[in-house]
């Protein structure tokens, strides 16, 4: 009783793969500013990385728009329901070829873990990342007009914040890379992501009555 | 499909817009065609002095040429007589001591220490005539020396040890037609040679800049808009804006690059930040020295051998003094790498008498101010030049020895290669008291670089300050710079994070592979 799915819709694709390769792009020449190594240049890698971070921004507010317009940001509200099995399947479920423990459905297309991740990444991490990011470009030494309310003496606590937040974008990069794996077969996931479709259980009548509930939600 | 596209185009478009927005702008490359401009065209005189009759007649004494100039320039000699090249002093505001009265009588260097007692040698460089010990007044306007500055012949020289007269031998009357605005050998006889010698004190200052490629300095270049001194030195009233800092000590009269490049000649925003905080100077003068060896070290205590009862020499490669049993031992540098400083445009200066706190330390003679949290500070590029001079010991005091005499007798240390007599002479020259005990100091000097200014592609480039090994400013410290700093707490613990999650990857990894390879045999 499974049906093909469209589950991730076009701009929603779009969307993801434009993010990832931004912060990926953002992560390689960040850490060349950091000082980690030296491929682009630093001159270049500044230019580039500022470049590709007023992208990201861009895309972050049609990924609000979006979001909200279509209700979809209900689907990471965090939720501690089915943590603990879902935590289960990761660490001892899934040698055993135990079933995935929640269902994935249009309507709730994210597992706990997902929606509490994804959740930390929008609310905390993407945040921090934006804000100090633009305190890096607009910030302005005290002696110089600009913006008064932008004035900092330091650099550091920006400078900190934003390391450390790329930090925790590159080990979630990581794991994200290697949880796509974790699908019903190794590549469904990818697969998903890239046509929108997948293969989802007893998913032709909910996906309907779905869509109509999110409708009238909206 | 549809959306995809509208999405992409809006997209596409909305970054196109925030690169043209952020693209440079045109405009600014005009600021630097502007002042090409205006630096092509050369002002012509719009006199000609070789016309002028009272110019015509020969001259006996100098100061005779002096009171023909005054004939037409009336009270000019005056602005002369109000300015440091005159005076040799000005009065200065310094935090700590109040106004106080700072020059060469009563500062102290580590190239040839200091002026009082040796008059009649340093007053070569002295802009009037006679100046042949203290007592010399500074009132009498005919002791002013036009030719000096204006002779536009090149000929005009002041002879050795002559106490600011020229040489007798010179055609004043030739000179005195001949006159005009100063030109780089005018100011260049004096400035390239402080501290007795080619280079010996500035370091970006030396007789290569006489006639200078645009390779050494970018705006004097010959073969480029061949700037003089005075274009950016510019005078109101004799008073020529330029300090130099081992004798000044406020932030005023400077002459700084922004005078004709504004404070954003960049295209780029970033770098036009930058100037916030960094001296044009620190990217625009990578090196220094560029042609000859400049004075890096001077020890005075190895002063006073001799050689079969005589003073002499030792030279090295390119010709520079290595030692002079007058002088002591020397260090050269050329092609040098500035080192850094922060500075707000005032500094302090080790005065004759000033009690040394402590002598365990390099004492620095003239402490340039400034730090990161300064609102007013940027770094500056800077030559220090280190040295071992004498002081006393007891009374903690940095000895001013008699160095110049024009006989043995004296007590002139050039003369008898006494340090004792030199000393106790010398500091009864300047009314201080001596114990009798002589030792040697660490001390230093800043030296702002701000000549031989490069060409634009061989400034510095971000990499070399934003960089974790071999930094140019490694050693400022006091503030956080991308590319340089980083926390540790922040960059190992990512780095932890970073392993642990490969780690974990790879045994959750291999797990699933053994456990599903085991359910496929078992199938």
């Amino acid at each position: 009783m499974s049906k093909n799915v469209l589950i991730y819709k076009s701009f929603e694709r779009f969307w993801h793969w434009m993010q990832a390769l931004l912060i990926f792009f953002l992560a390689a020449t960040g850490f060349e500013i950091h000082g980690t190594y030296t491929f682009f240049g630093f001159e270049n890698a500044v230019t580039y990385h500022n470049i590709a971070a007023y992208g990201f921004m861009i895309l972050i507010v049609f990924a609000v728009f979006w979001h909200f317009t279509t209700g979809e940001w209900r689907q990471y509200i965090p939720t501690l329901e089915h943590i603990r099995a879902q935590l289960n399947y990761y660490l001892f479920g899934i040698f055993k070829n135990a079933h995935h423990p929640t269902k994935k459905t249009v309507l709730s297309k994210l597992n706990p873990l997902q929606k509490l991740t994804y959740f930390g990444l929008k609310m905390l991490v993407i945040p921090i990342m934006v804000i100090s990011g633009l305190l890096y470009m607009f910030y302005r030494y005290p002696q110089n007009q600009g913006v008064e309310s932008i004035n900092i003496d330091s650099l550091e606590i920006v400078g900190v914040l934003h390391t450390a937040g790329a930090i925790m974008l590159v080990a979630f990069l990581i794991t994200h890379l290697y949880l796509i794996t974790t699908g019903e077969t190794p590549t469904s996931n990818l697969k998903a992501m890239l046509t929108g479709y997948e293969e989802l259980e007893g998913e032709e009548e909910t996906a309907v009555e779905n869509s109509e509930t999110l409708n009238s939600k909206i | 499909m549809k959306k995809v596209f509208i999405a992409i185009t809006l997209f596409v478009l909305a970054v196109t817009a925030a690169a043209i927005f952020l693209m440079p702008n045109q405009q600014d490359q005009n600021k630097v065609d502007k002042l090409r401009e205006k630096y092509s065209t050369k002002t012509k005189s719009s006199v000609d002095h070789s016309k002028f009759e009272t110019l015509k007649k020969d001259f006996n004494t100098p100061q005779e040429v002096t009171a023909a100039c005054n004939t037409c320039h009336t009270d000019r000699h005056t602005e002369v007589m109000n300015s440091s090249h005159w005076n040799w002093e000005r009065q200065e505001y310094v935090k700590g001591r109040g106004i106080i009265s700072i020059g060469k009588k009563n500062a102290i260097n580590n190239f040839c220490i200091g002026v009082e007692g040796n008059e009649q040698s340093c007053a070569k460089c002295h802009i009037g005539f006679g100046m042949t010990d203290k007592t010399f007044t500074f009132t009498d306007q005919n002791n002013v020396d036009c030719l000096v500055c204006h002779d536009n012949t090149e000929t005009y020289a002041k002879g050795n040890e002559m106490s600011g007269y020229p040489d007798p031998k010179l055609h004043l009357s030739n000179i005195a037609q001949h006159v005009g605005k100063p030109k780089r050998t005018n100011c260049g006889v004096c400035h390239f040679f402080g501290g007795g010698g080619n280079n010996v004190k500035h370091g970006d200052l030396e007789k290569s800049m006489f006639e200078p490629k645009k390779i050494v300095d970018v705006h004097m270049g010959t073969d480029g808009k061949n700037l003089q001194c005075v274009d950016c030195h510019t005078a109101e009233k004799h008073n020529i804006l330029g300090k130099v800092y081992s004798l000044s000590s406020m932030n005023r009269d400077r002459s700084t690059c922004e005078q004709c490049h504004t404070e954003s000649p960049h295209k780029s925003s970033v770098l036009n930040e930058h100037n916030v905080k960094v001296a044009c100077q620190t990217c625009h003068i990578p090196v220094y020295a560029k042609v000859n060896s400049t004075k890096m070290e001077w020890d005075w205590s190895t002063a006073g051998k001799l050689k079969d009862g005589k003073p002499y020499e030792e030279d090295d490669a390119d010709g520079n003094h290595t030692y002079l049993s007058i002088k002591g031992s020397f260090k050269w540098g050329k092609n040098l790498k500035p080192e850094y400083v922060w500075f707000n445009g005032n500094a302090q200066h080790y005065l004759l008498g000033d009690t040394i706190s402590d002598t365990t330390k390099p004492l620095v003679l003239n402490k340039l101010l400034g730090s990161y949290n300064d609102r007013d500070s940027k770094i500056i590029p800077v030559k220090i030049h280190r040295a071992k001079q004498p002081y006393d010991p007891v009374n903690k005091m940095l000895i001013q020895p008699k160095l110049f005499a024009s006989k043995t007798g004296e007590g002139a240390l050039w003369k008898d290669f006494d340090w004792q007599r030199a000393s106790e002479v010398g500091m009864k020259d300047v009314d201080l008291p001596f114990s009798g005990q002589i030792a040697f100091i660490r001390t230093e000097m800043y030296w702002p670089i701000n000549h031989m200014v490069s060409q634009k592609d061989s400034t510095l480039k971000c990499i070399d300050c934003h960089t974790r090994t071999d930094s140019r400013i490694a050693n400022l410290k006091d503030f956080y710079m991308p590319g340089r700093d980083y926390n540790k707490i922040v960059d190992y613990t990512g780095t932890g994070i970073i392993l642990v999650t490969f780690l974990g990857i790879a045994i959750h990894g291999t797990l699933r592979f053994r456990s599903s390879k085991k359910r496929n045999i078992k199938k």
